[in-house]
C-alpha cells in the first residue's frame, strides 16, 4: 500500500470546473441577497401586450403567458429557492446529528433501537414522505422546506450514525478515554468534529438535492402558490404552453441544473482536499 | 450453526420488515390526520359539496371520528391486520381494487427507469474508464452532470423535443409502449448517472488492485480484465443502492406521471394526498413498502451472486455479534 502524501493545490491549477462553480454559486448569493443588483424590473410586473416573447435581446429568457420577464423572475427566484434547499438541509442535518449521536453514544439497547428505527424510515422514498408532510404542513417555502427536511433526516441519520459508531472505537477516542477525560470533552473534541468533518461535504452536495426536491414538490403545487417567482412553481406554469412556448420551464429548469452541479462538483473538491487526494 | 444464523437473519429481516410497514401505516395516518380540515366533511366529499350539519354528524358518528385519536388510529390498525384496506372516500372504490388498477404501469415504468439507468451506467463506465485522461474525464463530467437533471424538467425538455418538435412519441397517455420511453428516459437518465458516479469509483480502486495486474501480466486484454475481474467488484455498491433506488423511483413517478398524463400510483397518490383519502393514501404507501421490501430481498439475492464472499463474512460476523 502506497501512501501518498498530501499535496496542497496551488490557487491556478484549480480546474476550470470549480472556478466556474464557485463563480456561479457567488453568483446566485448575490441574486439571493440583493436580486435588484442583477435585475432591477419588477418580478411582479405584468405586461399583456408582451406576453409569451420568445427570447431575444430584451428579454434574454423570454417572457410568460403575463408578459413578465423570465430572467428577472428566475433571478428574484433564487432566494426563495436557495432558502427553501439549505433551511431543509440545515434541519435534516442537525436532525440527523441528534439521532447519530444519541444511537453511537448511548447504551447498548438505545445504539440497536435508534438503528433500527433510522433502519426502517431509511428505506422510506423520502419524496412519498415529503410529499405527506408538506400536504400537512401546508403550502409556502417554510413548511415545504420543513416537510423536506423531515424526510431527509433518516438519511443523514444514518450517515452520522455510522460516523459516530467507527469514531467510537477508534485509536484516539480509546486513548482519551484512559486519559480520563469527561465523557463531555471526549464528544466536543474528538467525536463531534471527526464524525462531522466528512458529512459538510454531504450536507454541501445535499442542498443541491433539496433544491430538486423542492422543485418537485412546488411543481405538483405544493410549494409557493403561482405568481410568485419561484423555480419549481415557474416550471409549473411552463408547463401548459410547452408546446409554444419552450423559454417558459427551460431556463428555471437550467438554474436547478447549474445549481445542482456547482454543489455537486464544489462538494467533490472540497471532499478530496479533506481525504488529501489532489487529483 | 449456519442454520441457526440463517433463521436468525430471517427473523430480524421479518421484523424489519414489519417494522417499516407498522411504521408507513402510522406515519400516514399522522400525516394525514394533521391535514386541515374536517375529516367527516372530507369524507362527504369536501367543503364544496356543502354537505349539511345532520349528515356531517351522522358520519362523525359512523366513522367513530368522535372518539379520541387514539382510539381512532387503534381502529385503523386493527382493520389494516385484517387485510381491509377500506374503501377509498374519493373514488368510491375499494381501496384493493384502486390498487390493481393502477399498480401495473407504475411497477412497469419504475423497473423499466431502474434497468435502463443500470445500462446507461455500464455503458459510461465501460467505455470511458482508464481510457486516457480526456475520454475518462470526459466520462466522469458525464456523469456528473446527468446526476444533476432534475427528472420533471428532463422530462418536459424531452416532452417538448420528441413530442411537440419531431412528433416521434406520443406526449400523453399510458397505453402504448412508446408512451413510456420519454417518461423511462427521464427517470433513468439522472439515476444512471448516479449509479455510473458509484460504479466508476468502485471501478478505479479495482483496477488499482494487485489482481488486474496480475491478470493483465497472464496475458488477458483490458476488456477481458474489465469484464471478468473489475466489473464484479465494481457492481457491489451499485447494487446495493438499487432497492433504494427502486423506491426513490416510486415516489418520483408521482411527478412523471404527472407531466405525462400517465395512469399509475404516484399520480394517484398526489390526488389521494390532496383530497385527504386517508384509506387511499395509506394503501398506495403500504404497497410502495411492499415494493421496496420483495426489491431488497431480491437485491439481497442478487448481492450475494455476485459477491460470494459476503455469505462467509457475514456469518463471521454474526457470530462475533452474538
Amino acid at each position: 500500500m502506497v501512501i501518498t502524501p498530501k499535496k496542497l493545490i496551488a490557487w491556478e491549477q484549480l480546474p476550470i470546473a470549480i472556478l466556474f462553480a464557485s463563480g456561479f454559486l457567488v453568483f446566485l448569493l448575490v441574486a439571493a441577497i440583493i436580486p435588484n443588483a442583477i435585475s432591477a424590473t419588477d418580478p411582479y410586473a405584468i405586461a399583456p401586450r408582451h406576453a409569451f416573447l420568445s427570447p431575444d435581446w430584451n428579454h434574454p429568457f423570454g417572457t410568460d403567458q403575463s408578459g413578465r420577464d423570465i430572467l428577472t423572475r428566475v433571478i428574484h427566484g433564487t432566494r426563495q429557492s436557495l432558502l427553501v434547499g439549505a433551511g431543509a438541509v440545515a434541519i435534516s442535518f442537525s436532525g440527523g446529528i441528534i439521532l447519530g449521536l444519541a444511537g453511537g453514544l448511548g447504551p447498548h439497547w438505545v445504539q440497536k433501537g435508534i438503528g433500527a428505527v433510522i433502519d426502517v424510515l431509511f428505506s422510506f422514498p423520502a419524496l412519498i414522505l415529503a410529499l405527506l408532510f408538506s400536504a400537512s404542513l401546508g403550502t409556502g417555502a417554510g413548511p415545504l422546506a420543513l416537510a423536506i427536511g423531515i424526510a431527509a433526516v433518516p438519511g443523514y441519520g444514518k450517515m452520522v450514525f455510522s460516523q459516530v459508531l467507527s469514531v467510537r472505537h477508534s485509536g484516539y477516542v480509546e486513548a482519551a478515554m484512559a486519559l480520563g477525560h469527561t465523557p463531555f470533552a471526549i464528544v466536543r473534541q474528538h467525536v463531534l468534529p471527526n464524525a462531522l468533518r466528512p458529512l459538510i461535504v454531504t450536507a454541501t452536495m445535499g442542498v443541491g438535492q433539496t433544491i430538486v426536491w423542492a422543485a418537485g414538490l412546488s411543481f405538483l403545487g405544493l410549494g409557493a402558490p403561482p405568481p410568485t417567482p419561484e423555480w419549481g412553481t415557474m416550471m409549473s406554469m411552463g408547463r401548459d404552453f410547452i408546446a409554444d412556448a419552450w423559454w417558459l420551464t427551460l431556463f428555471p429548469g437550467l438554474f436547478i441544473v447549474l445549481t445542482v452541479l456547482s454543489t455537486t462538483i464544489l462538494g467533490r473538491f472540497l471532499q478530496r482536499r479533506l481525504e488529501g487526494r489532489s487529483s | 450453526m449456519t442454520k441457526r444464523l440463517a433463521s436468525q437473519r430471517l427473523i430480524s429481516r421479518i421484523g424489519l420488515s414489519l417494522g417499516m410497514l407498522f411504521a408507513s401505516a402510522t406515519l400516514t395516518f399522522l400525516a394525514v390526520r394533521m391535514m386541515p380540515g374536517d375529516p367527516a366533511t372530507i369524507i362527504l366529499g369536501g367543503a364544496m359539496a356543502n354537505p349539511t350539519p345532520g349528515a356531517v354528524a351522522a358520519i362523525t358518528k359512523e366513522y367513530g371520528l368522535d372518539r379520541p385519536l387514539i382510539v381512532q388510529y387503534g381502529f385503523y390498525i386493527w382493520r389494516l391486520l385484517h387485510g381491509d384496506l377500506g374503501i377509498s372516500f374519493s373514488q368510491h372504490l375499494h381501496v384493493a381494487e384502486v390498487l390493481r388498477q393502477q399498480m401495473l404501469p407504475t411497477l412497469a415504468l419504475a423497473s423499466l427507469s431502474l434497468f435502463l439507468a443500470w445500462a446507461l451506467a455500464l455503458v459510461s463506465v465501460f467505455c470511458t474508464v482508464r481510457r486516457g485522461r480526456v475520454l475518462s474525464s470526459l466520462g466522469a463530467s458525464l456523469d456528473i452532470s446527468a446526476a444533476a437533471l432534475p427528472p420533471f424538467w428532463l422530462g418536459i425538455v424531452l416532452l417538448w423535443i420528441f413530442a411537440f418538435r419531431l412528433h416521434l412519441l406520443p406526449p400523453a397517455g399510458s397505453s402504448s409502449l412508446a408512451s413510456l420511453i420519454m417518461p423511462a428516459l427521464s427517470l433513468a437518465i439522472p439515476l444512471g448517472g448516479f449509479l455510473a458516479q458509484v460504479t466508476r469509483e468502485s471501478m478505479e480502486i479495482a483496477l488499482d488492485q494487485p489482481f488486474i495486474l496480475s491478470a493483465r501480466m497472464r496475458g488477458l486484454s483490458m476488456g477481458q480484465v474489465l469484464r471478468r475481474h473489475a466489473l464484479r467488484h465494481a457492481l457491489l455498491p451499485g447494487i446495493a443502492l438499487s432497492a433504494w433506488a427502486l423506491g426513490a423511483l416510486l415516489g418520483e413517478t408521482a411527478v412523471i406521471e404527472a407531466i405525462f398524463s400517465r395512469k399509475g400510483l404516484g399520480r394517484t397518490l398526489v390526488y389521494a394526498v390532496s383530497a385527504q383519502d386517508m384509506p387511499l393514501t395509506t394503501g398506495i404507501v403500504l404497497f410502495v413498502t411492499v415494493a421496496y421490501i420483495l426489491a431488497s430481498l431480491v437485491i439481497e439475492i442478487i448481492h450475494e451472486l455476485v459477491d460470494p464472499r459476503l455469505a462467509t463474512s457475514r456469518r463471521r460476523s454474526a457470530s462475533l455479534w452474538l
